[in-house]
């Protein structure tokens, strides 16, 4: 099955077979050359959250996702978001924090968190522990009991809220 | 002080936090073929046959490997020090399966679903043995034996049983201290299965390098044991194995066992090509390992002020198909959790049963949460009894500064062991700081009418490594620019050991932590160490640096006195600075480059270290809970943790240790358990089944460390991995109790064995 999507900005052609999900494509490779091994395997039912991936700006499970299903659409993965200035600061802010320890989880919950940070610059709020929590409830961690990453992700939030402050209407019109 | 004691970056943590090819499965070397393991259907059966003609016709299958190709030498797979306290009950490829998923065959091909494929081709014939999945029945029965085996090196019974291990061990007389006590209370209590559950799953790679060297790259906490087990059963030497640990996504005591690198190994030789293998969380969840489920009687002795008289804990355990870890994460539900409140008599006994379950293994806490939850609900149940306030009988009994520990001396590591004196404790602060982040006996009123509020709390304390057995080596060589790369075999798991051991050795050299490279686990490259398990890394290896760092730092006093002409006495160490008094300054990197191209000395060290002790850290631990006693369900409101682990080399991760091992002990408490069928199938191996926290299952932390300065260890540091795992569920299970009136004796407590106990009680 040939697969024409656009990842990481880049458009790309894959070759999968049929029934392979994103999650294999993405990070085994196979025929494909490029390997996006931020995409972690660990549980394959859409239950662990370490295959995150932007599908048109949506985060998914990529694990339960047919890489068909991507045809014609966007996917991200972290690592076309590394030059993003929001992914650079919530990635400075999870390591200050010391969010990150055996950091198998941290390239999902990134996704989950830039997410849920895009959407609330557009609106123009600022996600309370409760929303951010909420936000990270597909990214299971064994390591770190989460205390510290929904640290850092309201730090990285409290921040984008006193650049709003001081600009006020930038980034809260876009959607 | 200023390396020790700061939350320096975390030395991996931008490359992770990018998502970079750091972890096993992350490189692919070319040419490499993929593993998938068959797994028996059959709790417990003779594998007559095996053909795989019409797998091996399937075009990408490369290989399979079954009991009648592979040679069977006994070992275990517990990944222990030698010479190993589990019994040598396992080869590669049994002729026998003994649970569900016990390895039958093996096989490599050149793709993933090709492997999968090939599973369904091989025609297996099984003689359908009865399964004994109850241990109480596998206790009873000597009909049917679980393993026959030739060779039962290290079986309690010689194989003439179905008895994995035994202890027997007292101190004074417990029966005799009994009949003189004001009151005896006697309850017995049960422990789940539980799976550590690491996001990373097992994954190993495998190949032959230029010199047609065995390499391992694998998801492990122990490379050098590793090694010398794979010698052992692949009949090759130590130095034509290299094992090599990348970054490991969590290991939690799973990691510690060798799940999968011998059959990578084994198909690596046989095809010469590289193999890879990667448990799916199915497997996981089936052939990995779980927490030991115990049954535990506890008795106790006591007078009516309170003072305890004699304990006895009685524990019956499922160490499952094979007996990994089966003396000793049982010794240490003992031994890790009475010490707690020394008294004159103490009985320990321990059955420990093969059946026809899931293995269990090493998991953080190693059989201690078992054991502190005994005895913790335990004495919440004597002050009951007693009519006596719970924080004041744990105040009036717990083990204090100068307390020796006599079971310590009568357990060790499943050998008489040696006597531990507390030559550090912050557990006094610890419950002091806990009760008033909790607000002990100042109860909240509940949130919502229908609620009823509870507070509980429990004390525990563990191990830093295991004494007298557990060293480790650390190899400190200085460059010219003044940096140094450190090279130790200690493994970092995502627990921050390179970080805390770089830390260590920049604060003896009078460096920057900025300016050390740590080199991790690589038998090839780096000295031994026993490896990442029994709380030892900081404490044990930490050790190893010290003694590294101090021996270069003696180098380059002598180099420096020489130069300057003056006394080593008077050599100076301090922020990147030498000096000897105010006219004799250099850098160490000037010194350093004087070493390299005048003295033309390499400035280097190799130490190794060992402690004859376990300085126990300790930790006070405090829900607070609401119950609705309509549905039975528990919200865990609040939870205080005060943990005494010496020194914190790093703040930051001490209390990321403890935040994950609450929430980790969080699942076990409330909803966590691998459910197993009377047929010995899992019903629950997948996370959605079985269910660990998510981030809205956590309650408000407080996380409180009660820094003391322990003599033994490096810079006064004990360890932090294990002990705030053991608390949580009964300071959760004691805090229902205070809530609704009635006890859990199981775990976890789930909403409806909380409605029925009420519903029960009621009546
Ligand atoms: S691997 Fe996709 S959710 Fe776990
Ligand atoms: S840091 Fe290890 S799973 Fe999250």
């Amino acid at each position: 099955m040939k697969i024409d999507v656009r990842l990481n900005g880049r458009d790309t052609a894959w070759e999968a077979p049929a029934g392979a999900t994103l999650l294999a494509v993405l990070r085994d490779g196979g025929p494909n050359p490029a390997r996006m091994i931020s995409v972690k395997r660990g549980c394959e039912t859409g239950d662990c959250g370490a295959c995150t991936v932007l599908l048109d700006g949506q985060p998914v499970n990529s694990c339960v996702v047919a890489a068909g299903r991507a045809h014609g659409h966007e996917v991200t993965t972290l690592e076309g978001l590394a030059a993003d200035p929001l992914m650079i600061s919530l990635q400075k802010a999870l390591v200050d924090h010391a969010g990150v320890q055996c950091g198998y989880c941290s390239p999902g919950m990134l996704i989950s968190l830039y997410h849920l940070l895009r959407e609330c610059r557009a609106a123009g709020v600022r996600p309370d522990d409760h929303a951010i929590r909420e936000a990270l409830s597909g990214n299971l961690c064994r390591c770190t009991g989460y205390v510290k990453p929904v640290a850092a992700a309201a730090a990285v939030a409290a921040a984008l809220e006193a650049v709003q402050a001081a600009a006020p209407g930038k980034g809260t019109v876009a959607s | 002080m200023t390396e020790v004691g700061r939350n320096v970056t975390k030395i991996d943590a931008f490359k992770l936090a990018r998502g970079e090819p750091v972890f096993t499965d992350d490189v692919h070397p070319v040419g490499m073929l993929w593993a998938k393991v068959l797994g028996s259907p059959h709790a417990h059966a003779r594998i007559v046959s095996v053909d795989a003609t019409r797998a091996l016709a399937l075009p990408g299958v490369v290989d399979v490997a079954w009991h009648a190709q592979v040679k069977a030498i006994p070992h275990t797979r517990a990944g222990q020090s030698h010479p190993e306290p589990s019994p040598w009950d396992t080869v590669i490829m049994p002729e026998k399966a003994r649970f569900i998923g016990d390895r039958v065959a093996v096989v490599v091909a050149e793709d993933l679903a090709t492997a999968e494929k090939a599973l369904g081709l091989i025609d297996v014939q099984y003689e359908v043995l009865p399964a004994l999945t109850d241990m109480d029945e596998a206790h009873r029965r000597t009909d049917v034996l679980i393993h026959e085996v030739p060779d039962p090196r290290g079986i309690a019974e010689g194989g003439r049983s179905n008895v994995a291990a035994r202890i027997d061990k007292q101190v004074g007389d417990v029966d005799a201290a009994l009949k003189t006590c004001d009151h005896v209370v006697e309850r017995t209590y049960w422990l789940p299965r539980v799976q550590a559950s690491h996001i990373e799953p097992h994954v190993a790679i495998s190949w032959l390098d230029e010199d047609g060297r065995l390499v391992v790259r694998t998801s492990t906490q122990v490379p050098f044991h590793l090694r010398r087990i794979l010698a052992r059963i692949l009949e090759m030497k130590e130095a034509d194995i290299r094992v090599i640990k990348p970054r490991v996504g969590g290991g939690f005591g799973d990691k510690q066992e060798m799940v999968m690198e011998d059959l990578v190994a084994l198909m690596t030789l046989r095809t010469r090509r590289p193999v890879r293998l990667e448990f799916t969380r199915t497997e996981e969840l089936i052939c990995a390992r779980v927490r030991h489920p115990q049954r535990i009687v506890m008795t106790t002795g006591v007078m009516n002020d309170g003072t305890i008289i004699a304990n006895r804990m009685q524990v019956t355990a499922d160490t499952g198909a094979y007996g990994s870890h089966a003396l000793t994460v049982q010794g240490n539900t003992g031994q890790k959790v009475l010490p707690m409140y020394p008294c004159a008599n103490i009985h320990f006994q321990v059955t420990c049963l093969y059946t026809n379950n899931p293995i269990s293994g090493a998991f953080r806490g190693y059989g201690a949460p078992q054991g502190c939850f005994a005895l913790e609900c335990h004495i919440d149940e004597v002050a009951k009894v007693i009519g006596m306030d719970r924080l004041e009988l744990r105040r009036k009994n717990h083990i204090r500064l100068g307390d020796t520990d006599p079971l310590s001396a009568k357990l060790g590591e499943g050998k008489e062991g040696l006597v531990r004196v507390i030559r550090s404790t912050g557990l006094e602060k610890a419950i002091e700081l806990g009760c008033e982040a909790i607000g002990w006996g100042r109860k909240r009123p509940p949130s919502a009418p229908h609620l009823k509020r509870g507070l509980g709390m429990a004390l525990a304390m563990q191990g830093s490594g295991i004494a007298g057995v557990d060293w480790g080596a650390a190899t400190v060589k200085l460059n010219e620019d003044g940096s140094v790369n450190l090279a130790v075999g200690a493994t970092d798991i995502g627990q921050g050991s390179d970080t805390v051991l770089a830390q260590i050795c920049a604060q003896e050299l009078g460096i920057r932590y900025e300016d050390v490279r740590v080199l991790s686990s690589d038998t090839d490259l780096t000295p031994f160490d026993v490896g990442a398990y029994a709380s030892s890394t900081t404490y044990v290896s930490g050790g190893a640096v010290l003694k590294a760092a101090r021996l270069v730092r003696e180098q380059l006093a002598a180099m420096a006195a020489e130069r300057w002409k003056c006394a080593v006495e008077e050599v100076r160490f301090g922020a990147g600075l030498v000096n000897a008094g105010p006219d004799r300054t250099m850098t160490v990197a000037e010194l350093a480059s004087h070493a390299l191209y005048h003295v033309k000395v390499q400035p280097m060290a190799t130490a190794s270290h060992m402690s004859n002790e376990s300085p126990p850290p300790f930790a006070a631990q405090f829900a607070d809970v609401e119950v609705d006693p309509q549905t039975g369900e528990v919200f865990l409101r609040r939870f205080a943790s005060a943990v005494d682990l010496g020194t914190p080399i790093h703040p930051d991760l001490a209390e990321g240790q403890i935040e994950g091992a609450v929430a980790q002990a969080i699942g076990y408490a409330l909803f966590e358990e691998v459910i197993v069928d009377a047929g010995g199938r899992v019903r629950n191996p997948n996370f959605l089944d079985y269910k660990i926290a998510s981030a809205l299952d956590m309650p408000e932390m407080i996380t409180i460390l009660v820094p003391t300065q322990e003599p033994s260890g490096p810079f006064g540091a004990k360890a932090a991995g294990e002990v705030p795992i053991d608390g949580p569920a009964p300071a959760i299970v004691n805090a229902i109790c205070d809530a609704v009136g009635v006890r859990a004796y199981r775990i976890p407590v789930t909403p409806e064995r909380v409605w029925r106990q009420i519903k029960e009680a009621g009546e």
